[in-house]
Protein backbone atom coordinates (compact mmCIF):
# COMPACT_ATOMS: atom_id res chain seq x y z
CA UNK A 1 0.00 0.00 0.00
CA UNK A 2 2.48 2.58 0.87
CA UNK A 3 4.85 1.22 -1.77
CA UNK A 4 1.75 2.10 -4.35
CA UNK A 5 1.69 5.65 -2.61
CA UNK A 6 5.11 6.21 -3.34
CA UNK A 7 4.88 5.01 -6.56
CA UNK A 8 2.10 7.12 -7.90
CA UNK A 9 4.00 10.37 -6.11
CA UNK A 10 6.56 9.42 -8.13
CA UNK A 11 4.75 8.40 -11.40
CA UNK A 12 4.59 12.07 -12.52
CA UNK A 13 8.49 12.38 -12.81
CA UNK A 14 8.42 10.67 -15.52
CA UNK A 15 7.82 12.44 -18.78
CA UNK A 16 6.28 9.75 -20.83
CA UNK A 17 3.55 9.59 -17.76
CA UNK A 18 2.63 13.30 -17.90
CA UNK A 19 2.79 13.08 -21.51
CA UNK A 20 -0.01 10.41 -21.30
CA UNK A 21 -2.08 11.76 -18.73
CA UNK A 22 -2.49 14.87 -21.41
CA UNK A 23 -2.82 13.53 -24.54
CA UNK A 24 -5.05 10.78 -22.35
CA UNK A 25 -7.38 13.73 -20.91
CA UNK A 26 -8.22 14.97 -24.14
CA UNK A 27 -8.60 11.52 -25.80
CA UNK A 28 -11.02 10.72 -22.88
CA UNK A 29 -13.10 13.72 -22.70
CA UNK A 30 -13.91 13.50 -26.33
CA UNK A 31 -14.76 9.81 -26.36
CA UNK A 32 -16.94 9.83 -23.21
CA UNK A 33 -18.96 13.32 -24.98
CA UNK A 34 -18.90 11.67 -28.34
CA UNK A 35 -19.55 8.30 -26.83
CA UNK A 36 -23.22 9.37 -25.01
CA UNK A 37 -24.51 10.34 -28.38
CA UNK A 38 -23.30 7.00 -29.91
CA UNK A 39 -25.37 4.95 -27.39
CA UNK A 40 -28.14 7.44 -27.70
CA UNK A 41 -28.68 7.19 -31.50
CA UNK A 42 -27.90 3.82 -31.40
CA UNK A 43 -24.46 4.18 -33.25
CA UNK A 44 -22.03 1.41 -31.65
CA UNK A 45 -21.85 -0.76 -34.35
CA UNK A 46 -21.14 2.59 -36.74
CA UNK A 47 -18.46 3.44 -34.34
CA UNK A 48 -16.86 -0.20 -34.47
CA UNK A 49 -16.76 0.42 -37.96
CA UNK A 50 -14.64 3.27 -37.57
CA UNK A 51 -12.42 1.84 -35.21
CA UNK A 52 -11.64 -0.81 -38.25
CA UNK A 53 -11.37 1.75 -40.25
CA UNK A 54 -8.80 3.61 -38.49
CA UNK A 55 -6.45 0.90 -38.35
CA UNK A 56 -6.21 0.55 -42.38
CA UNK A 57 -6.16 4.26 -42.50
CA UNK A 58 -2.99 4.35 -39.90
CA UNK A 59 -1.47 1.10 -41.46
CA UNK A 60 -2.23 3.27 -45.19
CA UNK A 61 -0.16 6.13 -44.48
CA UNK A 62 2.66 4.18 -42.57
CA UNK A 63 2.83 1.82 -45.91
CA UNK A 64 3.50 4.75 -48.35
CA UNK A 65 5.19 6.87 -45.33
CA UNK A 66 3.30 9.21 -44.16
CA UNK A 67 2.46 9.92 -40.57
CA UNK A 68 -0.06 7.60 -38.79
CA UNK A 69 -2.33 10.77 -37.69
CA UNK A 70 -2.57 12.03 -41.20
CA UNK A 71 -4.14 8.18 -42.38
CA UNK A 72 -6.10 8.35 -38.87
CA UNK A 73 -7.78 11.82 -39.05
CA UNK A 74 -8.58 11.87 -42.88
CA UNK A 75 -10.19 8.10 -43.54
CA UNK A 76 -12.15 7.70 -40.33
CA UNK A 77 -13.79 11.41 -41.01
CA UNK A 78 -13.82 11.15 -44.72
CA UNK A 79 -15.66 7.47 -43.98
CA UNK A 80 -17.65 8.66 -41.28
CA UNK A 81 -18.94 11.42 -43.05
CA UNK A 82 -19.48 9.04 -45.97
CA UNK A 83 -21.01 6.32 -44.32
CA UNK A 84 -23.81 9.18 -43.19
CA UNK A 85 -23.84 9.64 -46.69
CA UNK A 86 -24.94 7.17 -48.16
CA UNK A 87 -27.49 5.77 -46.19
CA UNK A 88 -31.21 8.32 -46.26
CA UNK A 89 -31.51 8.74 -43.15
CA UNK A 90 -28.27 8.47 -41.99
CA UNK A 91 -28.54 5.19 -39.99
CA UNK A 92 -26.51 2.91 -42.31
CA UNK A 93 -27.97 -0.74 -42.17
CA UNK A 94 -25.72 -3.29 -40.05
CA UNK A 95 -24.78 -6.05 -42.97
CA UNK A 96 -24.08 -2.68 -45.11
CA UNK A 97 -21.76 -1.81 -42.17
CA UNK A 98 -20.54 -5.20 -41.68
CA UNK A 99 -19.43 -6.04 -45.13
CA UNK A 100 -17.70 -2.84 -45.81
CA UNK A 101 -15.49 -2.58 -42.61
CA UNK A 102 -14.56 -6.61 -43.12
CA UNK A 103 -13.01 -5.25 -46.35
CA UNK A 104 -11.86 -2.52 -44.86
CA UNK A 105 -9.81 -4.47 -42.11
CA UNK A 106 -8.59 -6.95 -45.22
CA UNK A 107 -7.28 -3.77 -47.03
CA UNK A 108 -5.14 -2.99 -43.47
CA UNK A 109 -3.83 -6.40 -43.59
CA UNK A 110 -2.89 -5.94 -47.12
CA UNK A 111 -0.65 -2.56 -45.56
CA UNK A 112 0.58 -4.13 -42.62
CA UNK A 113 2.32 -6.72 -44.99
CA UNK A 114 3.06 -4.36 -47.51
CA UNK A 115 4.94 -1.76 -44.77
CA UNK A 116 6.95 -4.61 -42.42
CA UNK A 117 8.17 -6.17 -46.08
CA UNK A 118 8.39 -3.45 -48.24
CA UNK A 119 10.18 -0.67 -46.05
CA UNK A 120 13.25 -1.23 -44.10
CA UNK A 121 12.21 0.85 -41.23
CA UNK A 122 8.71 -0.99 -41.11
CA UNK A 123 8.84 -3.25 -37.92
CA UNK A 124 6.21 -5.74 -37.43
CA UNK A 125 5.41 -4.05 -33.91
CA UNK A 126 3.43 -1.20 -36.14
CA UNK A 127 0.53 -3.00 -36.33
CA UNK A 128 0.17 -4.06 -32.94
CA UNK A 129 0.67 -0.57 -31.62
CA UNK A 130 -1.91 0.46 -33.94
CA UNK A 131 -4.94 -2.03 -32.98
CA UNK A 132 -3.92 -2.11 -28.90
CA UNK A 133 -2.25 1.45 -29.10
CA UNK A 134 0.44 2.77 -27.63
CA UNK A 135 0.16 5.89 -25.24
CA UNK A 136 3.27 5.31 -23.56
CA UNK A 137 4.67 5.90 -26.50
CA UNK A 138 3.29 9.35 -27.20
CA UNK A 139 5.72 12.25 -27.38
CA UNK A 140 5.24 16.00 -26.18
CA UNK A 141 4.36 17.64 -29.14
CA UNK A 142 2.01 14.57 -30.05
CA UNK A 143 0.39 14.70 -26.67
CA UNK A 144 -0.25 18.03 -27.10
CA UNK A 145 -1.99 17.80 -30.28
CA UNK A 146 -4.08 14.98 -28.93
CA UNK A 147 -5.51 17.28 -26.02
CA UNK A 148 -6.43 19.85 -28.47
CA UNK A 149 -7.86 17.81 -30.57
CA UNK A 150 -9.77 16.02 -27.58
CA UNK A 151 -10.79 19.23 -26.60
CA UNK A 152 -11.95 20.67 -30.48
CA UNK A 153 -13.88 17.89 -30.54
CA UNK A 154 -15.92 18.52 -27.38
CA UNK A 155 -16.35 21.80 -28.04
CA UNK A 156 -18.03 20.91 -31.64
CA UNK A 157 -20.18 18.45 -29.92
CA UNK A 158 -21.45 21.29 -27.07
CA UNK A 159 -21.89 23.88 -30.07
CA UNK A 160 -24.54 21.42 -31.82
CA UNK A 161 -25.48 19.28 -28.80
CA UNK A 162 -28.95 20.81 -28.09
CA UNK A 163 -30.35 20.31 -31.38
CA UNK A 164 -28.48 16.55 -32.01
CA UNK A 165 -30.24 15.55 -28.54
CA UNK A 166 -33.52 16.37 -29.96
CA UNK A 167 -33.04 14.90 -33.63
CA UNK A 168 -30.86 11.38 -31.82
CA UNK A 169 -34.23 11.73 -28.90
CA UNK A 170 -37.06 12.52 -31.87
CA UNK A 171 -35.89 12.68 -35.41
CA UNK A 172 -39.14 12.71 -36.63
CA UNK A 173 -40.46 15.84 -34.42
CA UNK A 174 -36.82 17.26 -34.88
CA UNK A 175 -37.25 17.43 -38.74
CA UNK A 176 -40.81 18.75 -38.57
CA UNK A 177 -39.57 21.31 -36.65
CA UNK A 178 -36.99 23.08 -39.00
CA UNK A 179 -33.84 21.10 -37.03
CA UNK A 180 -31.43 19.68 -40.37
CA UNK A 181 -31.76 16.01 -38.97
CA UNK A 182 -29.51 14.69 -41.74
CA UNK A 183 -26.98 17.50 -41.78
CA UNK A 184 -26.66 16.57 -37.82
CA UNK A 185 -26.29 13.16 -38.67
CA UNK A 186 -23.57 13.79 -40.87
CA UNK A 187 -21.69 15.85 -39.19
CA UNK A 188 -21.74 13.50 -36.03
CA UNK A 189 -20.73 11.03 -37.67
CA UNK A 190 -17.50 12.74 -38.89
CA UNK A 191 -17.17 13.71 -35.33
CA UNK A 192 -17.08 10.19 -34.28
CA UNK A 193 -14.22 9.73 -36.67
CA UNK A 194 -12.34 12.30 -35.59
CA UNK A 195 -12.46 10.75 -31.77
CA UNK A 196 -11.77 7.30 -32.74
CA UNK A 197 -8.68 8.59 -34.67
CA UNK A 198 -7.69 10.37 -31.20
CA UNK A 199 -8.72 7.02 -29.35
CA UNK A 200 -6.84 4.78 -31.53
CA UNK A 201 -3.65 7.12 -30.48
CA UNK A 202 -4.22 6.17 -26.91
CA UNK A 203 -6.15 2.75 -26.59
CA UNK A 204 -6.03 0.96 -30.36
CA UNK A 205 -8.27 0.89 -32.90
CA UNK A 206 -10.01 -2.47 -31.61
CA UNK A 207 -9.95 -1.10 -28.42
CA UNK A 208 -11.64 2.44 -28.58
CA UNK A 209 -14.99 0.49 -28.44
CA UNK A 210 -14.97 0.01 -24.87
CA UNK A 211 -13.76 3.75 -24.04
CA UNK A 212 -16.93 5.15 -26.58
CA UNK A 213 -19.42 2.65 -25.24
CA UNK A 214 -18.89 1.74 -21.65
CA UNK A 215 -18.74 4.99 -19.70
CA UNK A 216 -21.81 6.39 -22.12
CA UNK A 217 -23.49 3.23 -20.74
CA UNK A 218 -22.76 3.69 -17.57
CA UNK A 219 -23.80 7.05 -17.30
CA UNK A 220 -26.82 6.19 -18.92
CA UNK A 221 -27.84 3.93 -16.48
CA UNK A 222 -27.18 6.13 -13.47
CA UNK A 223 -28.99 9.18 -14.66
CA UNK A 224 -32.16 9.38 -17.02
CA UNK A 225 -31.46 13.26 -17.55
CA UNK A 226 -29.52 13.84 -20.91
CA UNK A 227 -27.10 16.84 -19.63
CA UNK A 228 -26.53 15.35 -16.33
CA UNK A 229 -25.51 12.19 -18.27
CA UNK A 230 -23.52 13.49 -20.92
CA UNK A 231 -21.34 15.17 -18.65
CA UNK A 232 -21.17 12.21 -16.29
CA UNK A 233 -19.84 9.80 -19.45
CA UNK A 234 -17.24 12.07 -19.70
CA UNK A 235 -16.25 12.58 -16.40
CA UNK A 236 -16.10 8.80 -16.14
CA UNK A 237 -14.37 8.04 -19.52
CA UNK A 238 -11.08 10.89 -18.09
CA UNK A 239 -11.13 8.83 -14.69
CA UNK A 240 -11.39 5.73 -16.65
CA UNK A 241 -8.20 6.93 -18.74
CA UNK A 242 -6.49 8.20 -15.76
CA UNK A 243 -7.04 4.99 -13.62
CA UNK A 244 -6.00 2.68 -16.22
CA UNK A 245 -2.63 4.70 -16.65
CA UNK A 246 -1.97 4.30 -12.82
CA UNK A 247 -2.81 0.84 -12.89
CA UNK A 248 -0.19 -0.22 -15.80
CA UNK A 249 2.38 2.28 -13.92
CA UNK A 250 2.16 0.09 -11.11
CA UNK A 251 2.07 -3.32 -12.69
CA UNK A 252 4.25 -3.06 -15.74
CA UNK A 253 3.40 -6.23 -17.33
CA UNK A 254 -0.58 -4.97 -17.89
CA UNK A 255 -0.53 -3.06 -21.14
CA UNK A 256 -1.80 0.61 -20.51
CA UNK A 257 -5.09 0.17 -23.59
CA UNK A 258 -5.76 -3.14 -21.79
CA UNK A 259 -5.97 -1.61 -18.09
CA UNK A 260 -8.15 1.30 -18.82
CA UNK A 261 -10.31 -0.24 -20.89
CA UNK A 262 -10.64 -3.14 -17.95
CA UNK A 263 -11.23 -0.18 -16.05
CA UNK A 264 -14.02 1.47 -17.94
CA UNK A 265 -16.07 -2.11 -18.29
CA UNK A 266 -15.35 -2.06 -14.57
CA UNK A 267 -17.58 1.35 -14.55
CA UNK A 268 -20.01 -0.05 -16.49
CA UNK A 269 -20.73 -3.32 -14.25
CA UNK A 270 -21.33 -0.72 -10.97
CA UNK A 271 -23.36 1.07 -12.66
CA UNK A 272 -25.21 -1.90 -13.50
CA UNK A 273 -25.10 -2.86 -9.88
CA UNK A 274 -26.32 0.32 -8.91
CA UNK A 275 -28.36 1.73 -11.58
CA UNK A 276 -30.93 -0.58 -11.76
CA UNK A 277 -33.53 0.94 -9.05
CA UNK A 278 -33.50 4.17 -10.58
CA UNK A 279 -34.17 2.82 -13.98
CA UNK A 280 -36.67 0.32 -12.97
CA UNK A 281 -38.30 3.40 -11.30
CA UNK A 282 -38.25 5.76 -14.66
CA UNK A 283 -39.60 2.51 -16.69
CA UNK A 284 -42.65 2.12 -13.88
CA UNK A 285 -43.63 5.64 -14.63
CA UNK A 286 -43.30 5.92 -18.19
CA UNK A 287 -45.24 2.88 -18.64
CA UNK A 288 -48.97 4.47 -18.09
CA UNK A 289 -47.90 7.42 -20.78
CA UNK A 290 -46.73 4.65 -23.20
CA UNK B 1 0.10 -26.91 -55.09
CA UNK B 2 -1.52 -29.95 -53.86
CA UNK B 3 2.13 -31.38 -53.85
CA UNK B 4 2.34 -30.06 -50.29
CA UNK B 5 0.66 -31.59 -47.57
CA UNK B 6 -0.33 -28.40 -45.55
CA UNK B 7 -1.86 -26.80 -49.25
CA UNK B 8 -4.20 -29.87 -48.62
CA UNK B 9 -5.08 -29.51 -45.40
CA UNK B 10 -5.37 -25.32 -46.02
CA UNK B 11 -8.05 -26.79 -48.65
CA UNK B 12 -9.88 -29.35 -46.07
CA UNK B 13 -10.42 -27.03 -43.44
CA UNK B 14 -11.16 -24.06 -46.11
CA UNK B 15 -13.81 -26.23 -47.41
CA UNK B 16 -15.07 -27.44 -44.10
CA UNK B 17 -15.27 -23.88 -42.50
CA UNK B 18 -16.90 -21.99 -45.81
CA UNK B 19 -19.86 -24.52 -45.75
CA UNK B 20 -20.47 -24.19 -41.65
CA UNK B 21 -20.53 -20.65 -42.29
CA UNK B 22 -22.29 -20.01 -45.05
CA UNK B 23 -25.26 -22.50 -43.59
CA UNK B 24 -24.85 -20.47 -40.72
CA UNK B 25 -24.07 -17.07 -41.71
CA UNK B 26 -27.12 -17.41 -43.46
CA UNK B 27 -29.46 -17.70 -40.81
CA UNK B 28 -27.20 -14.77 -38.90
CA UNK B 29 -28.24 -12.04 -41.74
CA UNK B 30 -31.58 -13.43 -42.11
CA UNK B 31 -32.59 -12.90 -37.72
CA UNK B 32 -30.05 -9.33 -37.83
CA UNK B 33 -27.52 -11.00 -35.20
CA UNK B 34 -24.29 -9.87 -37.09
CA UNK B 35 -23.65 -7.65 -34.10
CA UNK B 36 -23.69 -10.69 -32.17
CA UNK B 37 -21.68 -13.09 -35.07
CA UNK B 38 -19.11 -10.08 -34.64
CA UNK B 39 -19.03 -10.13 -30.63
CA UNK B 40 -18.61 -14.02 -30.72
CA UNK B 41 -15.80 -13.72 -33.18
CA UNK B 42 -13.87 -11.59 -31.56
CA UNK B 43 -14.36 -13.23 -27.89
CA UNK B 44 -12.52 -16.13 -29.67
CA UNK B 45 -9.23 -13.95 -29.31
CA UNK B 46 -8.85 -13.99 -25.75
CA UNK B 47 -9.65 -17.28 -25.87
CA UNK B 48 -7.02 -18.29 -27.74
CA UNK B 49 -4.79 -15.99 -26.73
CA UNK B 50 -5.14 -17.31 -23.04
CA UNK B 51 -5.05 -21.13 -24.11
CA UNK B 52 -1.64 -20.58 -25.88
CA UNK B 53 -0.28 -18.39 -22.71
CA UNK B 54 -1.36 -21.50 -20.91
CA UNK B 55 0.06 -24.14 -23.08
CA UNK B 56 -2.66 -25.82 -24.46
CA UNK B 57 -3.82 -25.71 -27.99
CA UNK B 58 -5.46 -22.54 -29.20
CA UNK B 59 -8.41 -24.76 -30.77
CA UNK B 60 -9.68 -25.49 -27.46
CA UNK B 61 -9.58 -21.81 -26.70
CA UNK B 62 -11.93 -20.78 -29.35
CA UNK B 63 -14.47 -23.65 -28.88
CA UNK B 64 -14.41 -23.02 -25.23
CA UNK B 65 -14.81 -19.53 -25.06
CA UNK B 66 -17.10 -18.71 -28.19
CA UNK B 67 -19.77 -21.41 -27.09
CA UNK B 68 -19.24 -19.56 -23.35
CA UNK B 69 -19.73 -16.16 -24.65
CA UNK B 70 -22.75 -17.41 -26.87
CA UNK B 71 -24.46 -18.84 -23.61
CA UNK B 72 -23.62 -15.31 -21.90
CA UNK B 73 -25.55 -13.23 -24.96
CA UNK B 74 -27.89 -15.32 -24.76
CA UNK B 75 -28.91 -14.93 -21.06
CA UNK B 76 -28.55 -11.17 -21.36
CA UNK B 77 -32.18 -9.72 -20.49
CA UNK B 78 -34.28 -8.78 -23.94
CA UNK B 79 -36.94 -7.04 -23.46
CA UNK B 80 -39.03 -6.07 -26.42
CA UNK B 81 -38.50 -2.83 -27.05
CA UNK B 82 -36.46 0.54 -26.75
CA UNK B 83 -33.86 -1.90 -25.15
CA UNK B 84 -31.65 -1.92 -28.38
CA UNK B 85 -29.33 0.66 -28.01
CA UNK B 86 -28.70 -0.60 -24.30
CA UNK B 87 -28.15 -4.15 -25.42
CA UNK B 88 -25.40 -2.86 -28.57
CA UNK B 89 -24.07 -0.34 -26.09
CA UNK B 90 -23.84 -3.95 -23.75
CA UNK B 91 -22.52 -6.11 -26.84
CA UNK B 92 -19.51 -3.37 -27.51
CA UNK B 93 -18.42 -2.93 -24.38
CA UNK B 94 -18.12 -7.08 -24.02
CA UNK B 95 -16.11 -6.97 -27.30
CA UNK B 96 -13.65 -4.51 -26.41
CA UNK B 97 -13.34 -5.87 -22.84
CA UNK B 98 -12.71 -9.62 -24.96
CA UNK B 99 -9.75 -7.81 -26.90
CA UNK B 100 -8.51 -5.98 -23.98
CA UNK B 101 -7.82 -9.15 -22.13
CA UNK B 102 -6.55 -11.25 -25.01
CA UNK B 103 -3.92 -8.14 -25.61
CA UNK B 104 -3.20 -8.62 -22.03
CA UNK B 105 -2.55 -12.89 -21.99
CA UNK B 106 -0.50 -11.81 -25.32
CA UNK B 107 1.58 -9.51 -23.56
CA UNK B 108 1.45 -11.91 -20.42
CA UNK B 109 2.69 -14.91 -22.70
CA UNK B 110 5.37 -12.51 -24.67
CA UNK B 111 5.50 -14.82 -27.56
CA UNK B 112 6.61 -13.36 -30.89
CA UNK B 113 4.45 -11.07 -32.18
CA UNK B 114 3.43 -12.92 -35.33
CA UNK B 115 1.82 -15.00 -33.15
CA UNK B 116 -1.12 -12.02 -32.70
CA UNK B 117 -1.08 -11.20 -36.31
CA UNK B 118 -2.14 -14.70 -37.06
CA UNK B 119 -4.73 -14.55 -34.63
CA UNK B 120 -6.64 -11.85 -35.44
CA UNK B 121 -5.86 -11.88 -39.39
CA UNK B 122 -5.81 -15.69 -39.96
CA UNK B 123 -3.28 -18.11 -40.96
CA UNK B 124 -3.68 -21.36 -43.82
CA UNK B 125 -0.19 -21.88 -43.07
CA UNK B 126 0.61 -25.30 -40.56
CA UNK B 127 -3.14 -26.64 -39.98
CA UNK B 128 -2.70 -29.93 -38.74
CA UNK B 129 -4.65 -33.42 -39.77
CA UNK B 130 -5.69 -33.23 -36.27
CA UNK B 131 -6.96 -30.20 -36.59
CA UNK B 132 -8.89 -30.67 -39.88
CA UNK B 133 -10.50 -34.02 -37.82
CA UNK B 134 -11.86 -31.29 -35.39
CA UNK B 135 -13.14 -28.98 -37.27
CA UNK B 136 -14.95 -31.58 -39.74
CA UNK B 137 -16.36 -33.25 -36.71
CA UNK B 138 -17.64 -29.99 -35.14
CA UNK B 139 -18.52 -28.73 -38.96
CA UNK B 140 -20.90 -32.13 -38.89
CA UNK B 141 -22.56 -31.64 -35.72
CA UNK B 142 -23.48 -27.76 -35.73
CA UNK B 143 -24.67 -29.09 -39.68
CA UNK B 144 -26.85 -31.98 -38.11
CA UNK B 145 -27.76 -29.78 -35.44
CA UNK B 146 -29.08 -26.70 -38.11
CA UNK B 147 -30.78 -29.34 -40.00
CA UNK B 148 -33.37 -30.62 -37.43
CA UNK B 149 -34.02 -27.30 -35.89
CA UNK B 150 -34.13 -25.06 -39.81
CA UNK B 151 -37.54 -24.96 -40.26
CA UNK B 152 -38.51 -24.09 -37.01
CA UNK B 153 -35.59 -21.45 -36.81
CA UNK B 154 -36.92 -20.21 -40.58
CA UNK B 155 -40.00 -19.80 -38.92
CA UNK B 156 -39.25 -17.81 -35.77
CA UNK B 157 -36.50 -15.94 -37.20
CA UNK B 158 -38.94 -14.48 -39.89
CA UNK B 159 -42.04 -13.57 -37.95
CA UNK B 160 -41.05 -14.24 -33.90
CA UNK B 161 -44.53 -13.38 -33.04
CA UNK B 162 -46.76 -16.04 -34.93
CA UNK B 163 -44.41 -18.93 -34.48
CA UNK B 164 -44.33 -18.33 -31.00
CA UNK B 165 -48.58 -18.30 -30.90
CA UNK B 166 -47.89 -21.27 -33.31
CA UNK B 167 -46.25 -22.89 -29.99
CA UNK B 168 -42.55 -22.68 -31.79
CA UNK B 169 -40.27 -22.29 -29.11
CA UNK B 170 -38.86 -19.17 -30.26
CA UNK B 171 -36.72 -18.19 -27.05
CA UNK B 172 -35.36 -22.12 -26.67
CA UNK B 173 -34.40 -21.39 -30.56
CA UNK B 174 -32.52 -18.23 -30.21
CA UNK B 175 -30.63 -19.67 -27.47
CA UNK B 176 -29.45 -22.58 -29.51
CA UNK B 177 -28.93 -21.11 -32.48
CA UNK B 178 -26.56 -18.44 -30.92
CA UNK B 179 -24.76 -21.49 -29.30
CA UNK B 180 -24.23 -23.18 -33.04
CA UNK B 181 -22.84 -19.58 -34.27
CA UNK B 182 -20.47 -19.62 -31.73
CA UNK B 183 -19.16 -22.66 -32.49
CA UNK B 184 -18.86 -21.84 -36.05
CA UNK B 185 -17.51 -18.57 -35.51
CA UNK B 186 -14.93 -20.39 -33.24
CA UNK B 187 -14.23 -22.86 -36.85
CA UNK B 188 -14.08 -19.94 -39.13
CA UNK B 189 -11.64 -17.55 -37.05
CA UNK B 190 -9.01 -20.58 -37.19
CA UNK B 191 -8.55 -19.73 -41.09
CA UNK B 192 -9.65 -15.88 -41.43
CA UNK B 193 -8.20 -14.92 -37.75
CA UNK B 194 -11.02 -13.43 -35.16
CA UNK B 195 -11.07 -10.05 -37.04
CA UNK B 196 -11.93 -11.25 -40.19
CA UNK B 197 -15.03 -13.42 -39.65
CA UNK B 198 -17.29 -11.68 -41.24
CA UNK B 199 -15.74 -12.39 -44.69
CA UNK B 200 -17.40 -15.57 -44.73
CA UNK B 201 -20.36 -15.51 -42.20
CA UNK B 202 -21.68 -12.15 -43.40
CA UNK B 203 -20.96 -11.54 -46.93
CA UNK B 204 -21.23 -14.82 -49.01
CA UNK B 205 -25.02 -14.93 -47.20
CA UNK B 206 -25.84 -11.30 -47.46
CA UNK B 207 -25.29 -11.62 -51.48
CA UNK B 208 -27.51 -15.11 -51.36
CA UNK B 209 -30.42 -12.66 -50.00
CA UNK B 210 -29.73 -10.22 -52.28
CA UNK B 211 -29.45 -12.54 -55.40
CA UNK B 212 -33.23 -14.47 -54.12
CA UNK B 213 -35.63 -13.94 -52.03
CA UNK B 214 -36.32 -17.92 -51.75
CA UNK B 215 -35.09 -19.51 -48.98
CA UNK B 216 -33.28 -22.66 -50.04
CA UNK B 217 -32.03 -21.04 -53.26
CA UNK B 218 -30.51 -18.31 -51.57
CA UNK B 219 -28.89 -20.83 -48.91
CA UNK B 220 -27.43 -23.01 -52.11
CA UNK B 221 -26.22 -19.21 -53.33
CA UNK B 222 -24.35 -18.75 -49.92
CA UNK B 223 -22.50 -21.67 -49.82
CA UNK B 224 -21.87 -21.45 -53.39
CA UNK B 225 -19.93 -17.78 -52.69
CA UNK B 226 -18.36 -19.12 -49.66
CA UNK B 227 -16.90 -22.07 -51.32
CA UNK B 228 -15.87 -19.77 -54.42
CA UNK B 229 -14.14 -17.47 -52.38
CA UNK B 230 -12.34 -19.67 -50.00
CA UNK B 231 -10.99 -21.75 -52.35
CA UNK B 232 -9.75 -18.63 -54.44
CA UNK B 233 -8.09 -16.50 -51.99
CA UNK B 234 -6.41 -20.32 -51.08
CA UNK B 235 -5.21 -20.02 -54.61
CA UNK B 236 -4.19 -16.67 -55.04
CA UNK B 237 -2.48 -16.24 -51.76
CA UNK B 238 -0.33 -19.62 -52.44
CA UNK B 239 0.82 -17.43 -55.55
CA UNK B 240 0.84 -13.97 -54.12
CA UNK B 241 2.82 -12.68 -51.23
CA UNK B 242 -0.11 -11.02 -49.50
CA UNK B 243 -1.89 -12.29 -46.63
CA UNK B 244 -4.87 -14.52 -46.70
CA UNK B 245 -7.05 -12.08 -45.18
CA UNK B 246 -7.09 -9.40 -47.44
CA UNK B 247 -7.88 -12.09 -50.53
CA UNK B 248 -10.74 -13.83 -48.62
CA UNK B 249 -12.36 -10.16 -48.02
CA UNK B 250 -11.43 -8.49 -51.41
CA UNK B 251 -13.07 -11.22 -52.97
CA UNK B 252 -16.59 -11.89 -50.50
CA UNK B 253 -16.68 -8.51 -51.16
CA UNK B 254 -16.25 -8.20 -54.77
CA UNK B 255 -19.53 -10.93 -55.11
CA UNK B 256 -21.40 -8.73 -52.80
CA UNK B 257 -20.91 -5.33 -54.44
CA UNK B 258 -21.32 -6.98 -57.53
CA UNK B 259 -24.57 -8.70 -56.45
CA UNK B 260 -26.19 -5.57 -55.56
CA UNK B 261 -24.87 -3.96 -58.93
CA UNK B 262 -26.96 -6.48 -60.67
CA UNK B 263 -30.10 -6.03 -58.30
CA UNK B 264 -30.03 -2.66 -58.87
CA UNK B 265 -29.53 -3.06 -63.31
CA UNK B 266 -32.33 -5.51 -63.13
CA UNK B 267 -35.04 -3.37 -61.09
CA UNK B 268 -34.54 -0.49 -63.66
CA UNK B 269 -35.00 -2.62 -65.70
CA UNK B 270 -38.21 -3.94 -64.25
CA UNK B 271 -39.56 -0.42 -64.12
CA UNK B 272 -39.03 0.04 -67.58
CA UNK B 273 -40.73 -2.55 -68.69
CA UNK B 274 -43.44 -1.61 -66.33
CA UNK B 275 -43.15 2.18 -67.68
Amino acid sequence: MIAAAGGIAHMFGHPFIRNAFVGGTGIGAAAGLVGYFVVLRSQVFAGDALSHVAFTGALAALAIGLDARVGLFVTTIAIGAGMALLDRRAHPDDVVIGSVFAWVLGLGVLFLSLYTTSRSTGNGAAGINVLFGSIFGLGASASRVAAMVGAAVVVAIVAIGRPLLFASVDPDVAAARGVPVRLLGIAFLALVGATAAEATQAVGALLLLGLLAAPAGAAQRLTTRPYRAMWLSVVLAVVAVWAGLTLSYLAPRVPPSAAIVAVATAVYLASVALGSRPRSRAAAGAAPAG
Amino acid sequence: MFAYHFMVNAFRAGTIVAIVAGVAGWFMVLRRETFAGHTLALVGFPGAAGAVWLGISATWGYFGFCTASALLIAALPRSARGARAEESSAIGIVQAFALAAGFLFVSLYRGYLNGVNALLFGSFLGITDAQVLVLLLVAVGALAALGVIGRPLLFASVDPDIADARGVPVRLLSVAFLVLLGLTVAEVSQITGTLLVFALLVMPAATGQVVSARPVRSLAITVGVALAVTWAALVVAYYSPYPIGFWVTTFAFAVYVGALGARRVRRRRAVMVVA
